[in-house]
């Protein structure tokens, strides 16, 4: 067994996977809890769930520094906890209090924290692509050493933003990190029925930035990639494209009716669960064991149950600061 | 004082700002190489080089996302986008990022972002590159829109606009570029806040921003012939509106004539006018009158494009229509 154990040596320490498997649960349960709530109308408005994709967004975020600038799209919420913004304060924003990320002005799809450089969660489907140039421009033009990553799904792989941005990186060699999460759906339509070429990866040569594509599913393979390629970034080479292959499990928001593809495309892909398959690796690694996971799982249902006690507590935005934030106040 | 023209004026003013802050840059369609659509940033690449004076490719979204991202980021970047009708291609950014971060970060972001734009017609350039938006713009809470009608505007808005927090558009009416006017260099930023007063009069009030202050000028220069006095206000801002001057003059002339080169319906001048009923209706002797576009996609052929845009003969006609014995 000894000898088994040394040819099948674990990639990570036994610290670092459970990191990343605690990182990928917070998001899983935490999406799952939301979930519950807006059933219960504690949450409104669009709640579009990261489920199924942990590994992306908690893979690549350990290629990035707490320097590094962010730019997420409106399914954030994995990207958002990644970072290291408090559950309480995420969960306090959808419930629409003051003591939300964004002072319940933005709600699920909009999380910001300047404190952590995370510049916000964008809706309009490209929109934040243009946003992350400027924000490495500014980088570049100020000699700050920091990368821009820059979040975006196959469905915004057919907007004009994706060309234009991609161009005008490689035009100006700045230092962005785009991170395509391919879940093969905008919202309803399958990138087989909106991309003439679905393979996104290609996508990037035309425009002379280097690609690779990636297992989304596999959380230490999303982290190799997206170390490489922020290395790449980092020295100065001009953006690159790094698309995660994954899948949400859930609709594309609770109002979907998951209509347009079947149940066995998804359990299918359920079977490659990126926690199940994560858990069952380190499993054979001898890195976790069950009480391993009762452990993370006690950990971060006491962080939920915190999150969901501070939402529920925290006061609204009094009526009278409505426009509060819109402009700063005209000067006398 | 120095005599020059109005793109004499603005560039003067990009020229300070770049000197005097190193956060402060250039982005646009053929600012750099070319000098400018207009030729008011020609010779700025040779002073400032390709870093400040950035020539962007046609993608007015990706630029005008840059900017606002570049504002994020800690620069001062002045965007310029050839003409209004192209600054529909950005609108997403514009519209929904640019006037909402502040607001949907919970003030947490600021966009400190200037965007000039080149609006108007009357160079018989038809229905793509002739249109005045500016009043969609101002529709937009989280936005500033400036119209500078005058030399020492064109210059001085544009510094003030880079000393604001959240972003500024300001709109450079293309028939004003070549006209002359006295500047005093020293001057700086001027107040973006009030509208001014050009001419004072007593029987009737013209409103009038951008490119048509000089039609209203001249109407009042041949209503003043007829022993009509008027009073000329020029806008500046279009948000946040001077609402108090317009209202004071109103209340003093009892009348109102709003020029406007947009379209009539849903404008600017609409809003003016409900202002006028909302603040001062019981002051007005005469309903409002508007001057605007005809409601056509401007022509490009010369007499069918006059037609189209408010005339000065359409101004003199309302007003003199307002007031007993003159209509």
């Amino acid at each position: 067994m000894a000898t088994a154990a040394i040819t099948e040596r674990p990639p990570i320490t036994r610290e670092h996977a459970l990191f990343l498997l605690r990182e990928m649960l917070r998001i899983r349960r935490f999406e799952e809890k939301a979930a519950e709530v807006y059933t219960l109308q504690k949450i409104h408005g669009f709640l579009h769930l990261y489920i199924g994709e942990e590994a992306t967004g908690v893979g690549a975020m350990q290629a990035l520094t707490l320097d590094d600038n962010i730019v997420a799209t409106y399914r954030e919420h994995g990207q958002a906890l990644a970072r290291g913004m408090p559950a309480r304060t995420l969960m306090a924003e959808m419930y629409g209090k003051v003591t939300g990320c964004s002072h319940g002005h933005g709600g699920s799809m909009h999380f910001f924290d300047a404190s952590r450089r995370f510049f916000g969660g964008y809706a309009i489907v490209g929109g934040g692509m243009p946003v992350a140039l400027g924000l490495a421009l500014a980088d570049k033009m100020q000699k700050q050493p920091r990368i821009t990553a820059c979040f975006f799904g196959d469905g915004a792989v057919a907007e004009g933003e994706f060309h234009e941005s991609l161009n005008l990186a490689a035009l100006w060699q700045l230092p962005v990190l785009f991170l395509c999460e391919n879940n093969l759906y905008a919202m309803g339509t399958a990138v087989k029925r909106a991309l003439a070429q679905t393979d996104i990866s290609l996508k990037a040569a035309p425009y002379g930035i280097s690609a690779e594509a990636v297992d989304g599913m596999d959380v230490l393979a999303v982290e190799a990639a997206a170390r490489r390629a922020a290395v790449f970034v980092r020295s100065g080479k001009g953006p690159f494209l790094l698309e995660c292959q994954t899948y949400r499990f859930r609709a594309h928001s609770m109002a979907d009716p998951d209509l347009y593809r079947t149940k066995e495309e998804i359990e299918e892909w359920k079977k490659r669960d990126p926690i199940l398959l994560f858990q069952a690796r380190l499993r054979e690694w001898g890195l976790l064991s069950d009480s391993d996971v009762a452990a993370l799982e006690t950990e971060v249902s006491a962080q939920l149950e915190d999150a969901l006690q501070f939402a529920e507590a925290s006061p609204r935005e009094p009526v009278e600061d409505l426009l509060k934030d819109v402009e700063e106040p005209v000067k006398p | 004082m120095t005599k020059l023209t109005y793109r004499e004026a603005v560039r003067a003013a990009l020229r300070r700002a770049l000197r005097s802050d190193p956060r402060v840059f250039l982005m646009g369609e053929d600012v750099g190489r070319y000098g400018g659509a207009f030729a008011v940033s020609l010779g700025l690449l040779e002073e400032f080089g390709p870093e400040r004076i950035r020539d962007s490719p046609l993608s007015e979204s990706a630029f005008v996302g840059a900017g606002i991202g570049a504002a994020l980021g800690g620069m001062r970047p002045i965007v310029e986008i050839m003409t209004v009708n192209f600054s529909m291609l950005a609108m997403d950014q514009i519209l929904n990022n640019a006037a909402t971060l502040r607001h949907m970060s919970g003030g947490q972001f600021n966009v400190p972002l200037v965007v000039r734009l080149a609006t108007g017609g009357g160079r018989q350039l038809a229905a793509q590159h002739s249109h005045s938006l500016e009043g969609w713009y101002a529709h937009i809470p989280g936005i500033k829109v400036l119209a500078p009608a005058t030399v020492p505007d064109a210059y001085g808005m544009l510094l003030a606009a880079l000393q604001e927090p959240d972003p500024v558009f300001i709109f450079e009416h293309a028939t004003l570029y070549p006209m002359q006017g006295e500047l005093d260099e020293s001057s700086g930023a001027v107040n973006i806040s009030h509208a001014r007063i050009m001419r004072p009069g007593t029987d009737v009030t013209v409103i009038a921003y951008g490119g048509s202050l000089n039609k209203a000028l001249q109407s009042a220069e041949r209503l003043g012939k007829d022993g009509i006095e008027a009073e000329v206000i020029d806008l500046r801002s279009l948000r946040p509106l001077d609402t108090p001057t317009i209202v004071e003059s109103v209340a003093k002339t009892h009348r109102a004539v709003v020029i406007d080169e947009a379209w009539r319906t849903g404008s600017l001048a609409a809003e003016i006018s409900a202002q006028i009923a909302e603040n001062a209706f019981d002051e007005l002797d005469s309903p409002v009158a508007r001057v605007c576009s005809a409601e056509v996609p401007i022509p490009y052929a010369k007499h069918l494009e006059d037609a189209a845009l408010p005339r000065v003969d359409a101004i003199v006609a309302a007003a003199q229509g307002m007031i007993p014995h003159h209509g």
